[in-house]
């Protein structure tokens, strides 16, 4: 298994979808090949498209607000004592998170297609926040599956959907997470793909959904490129860049744009959610070595019994709490380019203690993640190492959960 | 020997009549309950659908969710399901038994170990949901091997080079799902339409037989009656979950509620 050189990764996929042969795919009900197919080829013609590349551009910077910043986080920097350690803080983007660019692009794609109706899933609640916004703007009525327990544990972007027209569909089957929205949200698809398009929350799903998010997703190092350039006058020798891992629409968007470089120079570093430090359940199918299934249309390592059952996982963080992973992740994994560890909630939690203590940015449970890994490597890096952190998400969504696990003081805007 | 599922459409059409198919799912309420449901319609039923449940399915509606998640719930294993299919045959040795099911406990069983147990347990077809046309052409030709026959599933959204292309690959029987919608949806179009769309494929190839299925109930299935086959699930699934609440013998409501069907379609 390769990963090429100078084609997009999305691209590198072979006629059925399979990334490396064999992950990815269209693991579809009949039903769903034909609104598949009629997307693949929207998408392919649009994303050549330069009028189409132009409105994608004029909307990323009015309304997201790109560029996201980069800054460097200096108090952290120098209680680490190692590495220094950068962040791209993504959660600037409108609406908080990066989930804004995926749910832009599918808008934009039901517009182009005419439909009326745009449906999503969500675990954390960003994807649907964000899709919910994009919907108003552009018209289109929307439907959010999302499962009940995240309800209950995300109340804040619960709310913003609502404010934003977007019904809310409670999804009670299952662990009653984001792996049960996604398929109540496919069902959903399945017997409404007449009327309404589908957006997949993240790089998941059958291959063009896979694709159409990692495309959007990578303005982020799009920008962070540039950003770097003119920081240091020209790419990092040692740069480390530092994602936590659920589905991985963040992940593939930093990393996209630098998957050229050879890993020494530039590593990738994927931070998948280890559940509770005494619980065996976790969502780190790349860490802990799960075997390929199928879920949710494409083939990928996911968490699942000998039976083939998926399994349910664990973790503080909804937006993490996901029992399979991109293919893409499956590929860049296989093909090593980049490296896949996890942190537990209490080490998130502790990272999210430590960020917020030394540095004006309260990343949100799923970076924390990333920050933990990044923290306690960055110890060991030279002082010439670059490191950064994706702070995809804001925790302002996470404040119920702070509070609980942390105490008040914990939760007061800054 | 020609695969029973054949004989039962020809006996079917003897008597002037759709073929009544049925499905349950493996193991609901529980293994031995479910053999009980299959001996009780076996003798109204033409050919027996059962269903392995998976706990991720993207084209199930409620009932048939129910009826997994009961029946992942009390234990049900990829083996149980052939050890009812085995079990039932040395009750009814001729009647048909199509599995249903999603692709990825046929990939973790392993493809070939998997048809190896379908022979030995004398299953005789295989629907897979999630492995569609032409994804499906490998695992189509494995069974062909073993004579169970693939059966391919056709959509109203498939596309009229779509349907040739599927027809001319596949087995002597296929599906047609009536409309868009999961399994167990309430008919949103007029049967008529449903069969309009029907004779588009048998005209295709009028030797293959096509069943339909999705939102087939007591009260609709008599407008359909022209068909190769008729399938009802999710109206079976929901009298079981009914007979539960109630109380009530599963196997005796179930089995009354075959004997109707075939009754409507006589």
């Amino acid at each position: 298994m390769k990963l090429k050189k100078g084609i997009p990764v999305i691209d590198q996929g072979n006629k059925l979808g399979f990334w490396g042969g064999k992950f990815g795919g269209n693991f579809v009900p009949e039903t769903l090949k034909k609104p598949i197919e009629d997307l693949e080829v929207l998408f392919n013609k649009l994303k050549k498209d330069k009028k189409f590349i132009q409105e994608r551009d004029k909307y990323f910077k009015n309304w997201i607000g790109v560029p996201t910043r980069f800054i460097k986080l200096e108090n952290l920097t120098k209680h680490v004592g190692g590495a220094q350690i950068w962040s791209k803080v993504v959660s600037d983007a409108n609406g908080g998170a990066h989930k804004v660019y995926n749910a832009t692009i599918h808008c934009l794609l039901a517009k182009h297609s005419g439909k009326k109706v745009i449906c999503g899933d969500t675990g954390a609640g960003y994807a649907g926040k964000m899709l919910s916004m994009a919907a108003k703007k552009f018209g289109l009525k929307c439907k959010i599956f999302m499962g009940a327990k995240d309800i209950a544990r995300q109340q804040p972007n619960v709310k913003a959907m609502k404010k934003n027209g977007a019904e809310v569909v409670p999804v009670y089957s299952g662990s009653q997470t984001l792996v049960d929205a996604v398929s109540e949200c496919m069902r959903f698809w399945v017997a409404n793909c007449d009327t309404t398009a589908m957006c997949v929350g993240s790089t998941v799903g059958p291959a063009v959904f896979v694709r159409i998010c990692g495309w959007s997703t990578s303005q982020i190092s799009r920008e962070l490129k540039v950003q770097l350039i003119d920081e240091f006058g020209s790419i990092p020798k040692k740069l480390k860049l530092y994602n936590c891992v659920g589905g991985g629409s963040s992940s593939f968007g930093f990393w996209n744009e630098f998957m050229d470089y050879d890993k020494k120079r530039c590593e990738f570093i994927g931070v998948e959610a280890g559940g509770p430090a005494k619980s065996k359940k976790h969502a780190a199918p790349l860490t802990y070595g799960s075997k390929i299934g199928i879920l949710h249309g494409a083939a990928q390592y996911v968490n699942q019994n000998s039976d083939g059952q998926i399994e349910e996982t664990e973790s503080i963080s909804a937006g993490l709490d996901y029992p399979g992973i991109s293919p893409l992740h499956c590929f860049l994994k296989d093909t090593k380019r980049a490296r896949y560890t996890a942190a537990s909630d209490e080490q998130a939690l502790n990272a999210y203690k430590l960020v917020t203590k030394f540095e004006k940015l309260r990343p949100s449970l799923e970076p924390s993640h990333a920050f933990a890994v990044a923290i306690s490597e960055s110890k060991k890096f030279s002082k010439d190492t670059i490191v950064v952190v994706n702070s995809c998400g804001d925790a302002y969504k996470d404040r119920g959960i702070l509070e609980k696990r942390l105490g008040k003081k914990y939760v007061k805007s800054n | 020997m020609l695969n029973p599922i054949s004989v039962a459409f020809i006996k079917a059409k003897q008597e002037n009549r759709p073929a009544l198919l049925t499905y349950t799912v493996a193991g609901d309420s529980s293994k031995k309950q479910s053999l009980n449901i299959l001996k009780s319609i076996s003798k109204n039923a033409d050919i027996l659908e059962l269903g392995m449940p998976h706990n991720t399915p993207v084209a199930d509606g409620n009932q048939i969710q129910t009826s997994a998640y009961r029946a992942i719930k009390n234990g049900i294993k990829v083996n149980d399901i052939f050890k009812i299919v085995k079990d039932f045959k040395k009750f009814d040795k001729n009647k048909p038994v199509i599995l249903m099911g999603y692709y990825n406990m046929i990939f973790q069983y392993g493809e070939n170990k998997f048809l190896n147990k379908c022979k030995l347990s004398g299953v005789n077809g295989l629907i897979v949901v999630d492995l569609p046309w032409p994804e499906n052409k490998n695992f189509a030709k494995k069974c062909k091997k073993k004579s169970i026959y693939f059966i391919q599933l056709l959509s109203p959204t498939t596309t009229k080079i779509r349907l040739k292309k599927i027809i001319k690959d596949s087995h002597p029987m296929s599906y047609f799902i009536s409309m868009l919608s999961t399994t167990g949806g309430k008919l949103k179009v007029s049967p008529k339409e449903i069969i309009k769309n029907y004779i588009k494929i048998k005209k295709i190839n009028p030797k293959k037989k096509v069943v339909i299925g999705f939102g087939i109930t007591e009260k609709t299935i008599g407008k359909l009656k022209s068909a190769d086959g008729l399938v009802v699930g999710s109206a079976i699934c929901k009298e079981i979950s009914k007979s539960l609440k109630h109380r009530q013998n599963p196997v005796t409501n179930v089995s009354k509620l075959v004997k109707k069907l075939k009754y409507k379609i006589a």
